[in-house]
């Protein structure tokens, strides 16, 4: 429970008299399949539009309608746009969940709801405004389907007046999101209209928020981390992506296929990609496996129930050592879950996935332009590495839409591996498939259609020698067992090394962290220095198998917190299990999350505020 | 009276690309000897080399079976993949998926593909890959020591007495219910049938189903099996006699009008069909499920090419992908320019 000492949120409302600019979160309630998405989507990109740093989060059931749903949107002048507990302004459409909604607000806090309702007999302290949208929008049509629509159109237009919404700012963003529909393009600014001419002639301002044009979005873009993911593979050179579809990761594919259809099909119609849509997750990631043997750049998406189905190929892909890129959209879990909420939930899992000895390369995106990055960069480290390469993003990430600066082209070419042609085989005269010629762990391959009779080798998961025949000799067994362990130090070496944060001289607290927890560590990071005097240096996590330089990061520090999405504290599991005794005794100390929302700031600098930090009082 | 001409060969001891049977062999097997499986591996070996098959444009595939071991044991100069159990089908999807000019075979068992793979195989069959699809059918699990497998007919036996009551999974049956394009049923005891049927399924663009009874001399081989050779021997019901006649070879033989029939197939060769007691059309669906269906209720080992659809597209054709195998494709063609991504991006602001 919040503790009375507790820290307030970056940039809270101070005195209540005086204007609030730019520090705002919108809650919108409302049951699924009510088709209000495209009204919050234009509320966030009018802001957007504005200059104003803002991130929208969609709280929604696992169910196509009538069921309630949250639509967050943050908007923060200094940039912080994880989830945060206050909510500001609460639009209420949902009578299942308006008395509650309204009951979790605190004092100051604005509602806006439909007439009617009376939520204003609830409480004296906030500040209600009722708007009757639904006879507003009935200005516009009589037909019952479309006037409904309007209406949430007609909320944008009373928010939009209450808070100083810049017209064009919302008329350009109905524009592009009904692109091209003139018709309803012209519905929907009318519906806007209303909804401010209403607030205007009916409503007086009583409360401190609005917000003003500021200049932080300059060349940036809107998207999620899906979208961003897909356009990373696609410049990744995606040829085979094969999946089944599952929230939250079905939209990675699909949007895949969109842009491939798009950018990879040549003059003469043909496709550079293949797109299957599988019979399940064993068969998505059989195919995808198969094609990365075969010499594709080969993928698949999927979340917690597939990525179980998906064990025993994956273990497969390590052991006969084949690239492919498997993205996991974390979800909540055990077993279903909470399917549409957010997790970190399958570190330990996903990194030993599979029977038997077996590690697997993860990569762990903490933002849209790291979906986009490693997108590309987990086809070269797969083809590289010769091994299934994970990207664990989650929910939040992959289906909020966040604001970036645009992607960064990739640096490099395409790294396709230790792969001998048929012209290397005429030079060499044979080849060994699971030989260390290097050093470094990994072997090289030939692909099937080679034109040698020396570049054949027979794949197997069972027991297999340095030139791949079947063997249950103990000897060779360990030895490409421990040359496997070789390449995994290989990985170590080459992954994206974590970001660090330091203090100089550096702080003796620190923080380690990965994924989506970076934007709520980040904002507590500041609201522990401003409103406390607390400096916790931050270590981001971009990659497993871990870095050493974590150890160094915990190495003559007081306290460590270790930040998990999950119950188990699976990070730092796996921190002591890799590192055991060279991590100092008492330091480590976990912060778990794992209600299914968004990592908060306050979660974070709570825990540190009240842990006894041995300093100042 | 039709009349055709041409040359009969004598057996050639090199085939047209000069290689000789030796270079489709492959590693010894460590199957049980007599074990159907070798059997088929013999005719696969001998299908590939008169097909004047390119050794290493072939992909071997197969999951878990004594069956699915077989890969190792020919074409040792094609690249071969033994997988996990039940999944042969979509790991020959993903190798076709990124490499179209892959002349795919796989094999599996009756557990590998009636139990735990059936699943994998009926969108297989319905996506209509292309793919040589073997089941080495002997009733049992033959690496796990001789369990009742779902092919296993109704009433039979094993060794220890035990019986099986339920129904058996007719794949090829399902086969043709799934829209399958070439269908077989085959007896590792009937090697010219066999290899006809091999070298047909080899000129065939989509999936080639093939169940082939191959007797597990171990666990199925006693009286009371009705998988065994005896049995096999005894039951065996072709429908028809098979050649297969090259595209390259013209037919001189003559035979009475109605006494044959042939079928075109996709590479332009022919598979002769010649009528035995009755006039069998394998290109009519319904009377393939009928036939099946007969074959069934009345426990009739029925063998020879069942149904074929020369012309349905394949899974590979419904995709539109370029010439050139994904596998093969360079950078240039795989990462759109920068130009691209400024646009994407430019309709993200
Ligand atoms: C997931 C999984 N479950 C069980 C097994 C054990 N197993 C190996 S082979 C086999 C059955 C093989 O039977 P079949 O496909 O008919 O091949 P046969 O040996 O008869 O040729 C089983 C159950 C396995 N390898 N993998
Ligand atoms: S156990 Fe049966 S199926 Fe397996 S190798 Fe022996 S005879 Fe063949
Ligand atoms: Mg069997």
């Amino acid at each position: 429970m919040s503790n009375s000492s507790a820290l307030a949120e970056a940039a809270s409302p101070e005195v209540r008299e005086r204007p609030i600019v730019n520090d705002l979160t919108i809650q919108v309630a409302t049951v699924n399949g009510s088709g209000s998405q495209s009204s919050n989507l234009v509320l966030l990109r009018s802001l957007f539009r504005m200059g104003i740093p803002v991130g929208g989060k969609n709280l929604f059931p696992s169910n196509i309608a009538g069921l309630p749903t949250w639509f967050t949107i943050r908007a923060n002048r200094d940039g912080w746009v994880a989830r945060r507990r206050r909510v500001d302004y609460l639009v209420a459409l949902n009578p299942q969940t308006a008395a509650r909604d309204v009951r979790g607000l605190e004092p100051g806090a604005v509602v806006v709801y439909q007439a009617g309702m009376r939520l204003e007999r609830q409480r004296d302290d906030l500040v209600f405004y009722p708007a009757p949208l639904q006879d507003l929008a009935g200005e516009i049509t009589r037909e019952v389907r479309l006037r409904k629509l309007l209406a949430n159109m007609v909320y944008v237009g009373v928010l939009g007046e209450l808070l100083s919404i810049a017209p064009e700012a919302v008329d350009a963003s109905i524009a592009a999101q009904f692109r091209g529909k003139k018709t309803a393009i012209a519905l929907n600014h009318r519906a806007v209209r209303i909804g401010a001419r209403y607030v205007r002639e009916n409503l007086r301002k009583r409360d401190p928020h609005t917000v003003a044009p500021m200049d932080r979005n300059e060349g940036k873009i809107l998207i999620d981390g899906n979208a961003a993911a897909a356009l990373g593979a696609m410049f990744g050179g995606a040829s085979v992506a094969t999946w089944y579809p599952i929230t939250p990761s079905s939209s990675l594919v699909e949007q895949l296929e969109k842009f491939l259809r798009r950018h990879r099909r040549e003059e003469d119609g043909k496709s550079t990609f293949a797109v299957v849509q599988a019979e399940d997750e064993l068969a998505a990631v059989g195919m995808a496996l198969a094609a990365g043997w075969a010499g594709a750049r080969a993928m698949t998406a999927t979340s917690g129930p597939g990525i179980s189905l998906m064990s025993e190929f994956v273990g497969l892909g390590y052991y006969a050592e084949i690239p492919a890129v498997i993205w996991n959209i974390q979800r909540v879990g055990p077993s279903t879950g909470l399917p549409t909420r957010t997790a970190q939930g399958d570190v330990l899992s996903t990194y030993a996935l599979s029977h038997g000895d077996t590690r697997h390369v993860c990569l762990l995106p903490a933002s849209t332009a790291e979906c986009f990055e490693f997108g590309w960069r987990a086809f070269d480290y797969a083809e590289r590495l010769q091994t299934p390469v994970f990207v664990l993003s989650d929910l939040d990430l992959g289906m909020n839409i966040w604001a970036t600066d645009p992607f960064q082209y990739p640096d490099r070419p395409m790294d396709r591996g230790k792969v001998l042609t048929a012209e290397d085989l005429r030079r060499t005269g044979s080849f060994q498939r699971y030989a260390d010629v290097d050093g470094d762990g990994i072997p090289w391959r030939t692909l099937p259609g080679t034109d040698h009779p020396a570049a054949a080798y027979f794949t197997r998961g069972s027991g297999h020698d340095e030139s791949a025949e079947y063997t249950e000799s103990e000897e060779a067994y360990v030895r490409v067992m421990e040359r496997l362990a070789r390449k995994f130090e290989t990985a170590r070496s080459i992954l994206p090394e974590p970001v660090i944060h330091a203090a100089d001289p550096p702080s003796e607290i620190g923080i380690i962290g990965f994924g989506t927890s970076d934007p709520a560590i980040e904002e507590a990071r500041v609201t522990l220095r401003e409103q406390a005097g607390i400096e916790v240096d931050y270590l981001r996590l971009r990659a497993l198998p871990l870095s050493p330089r974590v150890l160094d990061f915990v190495a003559g520090r007081r306290t460590v917190v270790v930040m998990d999405q999950n119950r188990d504290a699976q990070l730092l599991q796996l921190l002591r299990a890799e590192f055991g005794d060279r991590l100092p005794a008492g330091v480590l100390k976990s912060l778990r999350h794992f209600n299914g929302l968004p990592l908060d700031a306050r979660t974070v600098s709570d825990f540190i505020a009240a842990m006894d930090l041995g300093v100042g009082a | 009276m039709r009349k055709r001409t041409a040359r009969v060969r004598r057996r050639p001891r090199a085939n047209r690309l000069g290689l000789s049977a030796r270079d489709y062999r492959g590693k010894p097997s460590t199957l049980c000897k007599g074990c159907g499986h070798d059997a088929i591996s013999s005719q696969l070996i001998r299908a590939f080399f008169e097909s004047d098959i390119r050794p290493h444009q072939v992909a071997k595939l197969s999951g878990i079976g004594c069956s699915s071991k077989t890969p190792a044991y020919f074409l040792g100069q094609s690249h071969g993949f033994n997988s996990v159990h039940g999944r042969m089908p979509s790991v020959a999807t993903g190798a076709m998926l990124a490499n179209r000019k892959l002349i795919a075979v796989g094999v599996s068992g009756d557990g590998d593909t009636a139990s735990i793979g059936i699943g994998q195989f009926v969108h297989l069959v319905r996506r209509n890959v292309p793919l040589i699809y073997i089941v080495e059918n002997n009733g049992v699990y033959g690496l796990t020591k001789g369990q009742f497998s779902a092919t296993a007919d109704e009433n039979a036996k094993l060794r220890s007495g035990e019986v099986n009551r339920l129904p058996n999974i007719d794949l090829c049956g399902m086969a043709v219910e799934l829209g399958a394009t070439y269908v077989a049923r085959s007896f590792a005891g009937d090697p010219k049938q066999l290899v006809a049927l091999l070298r047909g399924a080899l000129a065939h663009s989509g999936t080639a189903v093939l169940d082939i009874l191959s007797p597990c001399v171990t666990f199925n081989n006693h009286p009371g099996s009705t998988k065994s050779y005896t049995w096999g021997k005894d039951n065996e019901e072709p429908i028809h006699l098979l050649d297969f006649v090259p595209e390259f070879e013209q037919i001189e033989v003559e035979y009475e009008e109605g006494q044959s029939r042939d079928v075109q197939l996709h590479d332009g060769s022919w598979i002769r069909l010649r009528k035995l007691d009755q006039d069998y059309d394998p290109t009519n669906r319904r009377a393939a499920r009928e036939l099946m269906l007969d074959a069934q209720e009345n426990n009739r080992f029925l063998t020879g090419l069942l149904y074929v659809d020369p012309d349905k597209p394949t899974f590979l054709d419904t995709l539109e992908m370029t010439d050139t195998p994904l596998a093969h494709l360079e950078e240039s063609r795989l990462r759109p320019p920068p130009e691209a991504l400024d646009r994407i991006v430019a309709s993200y602001q």
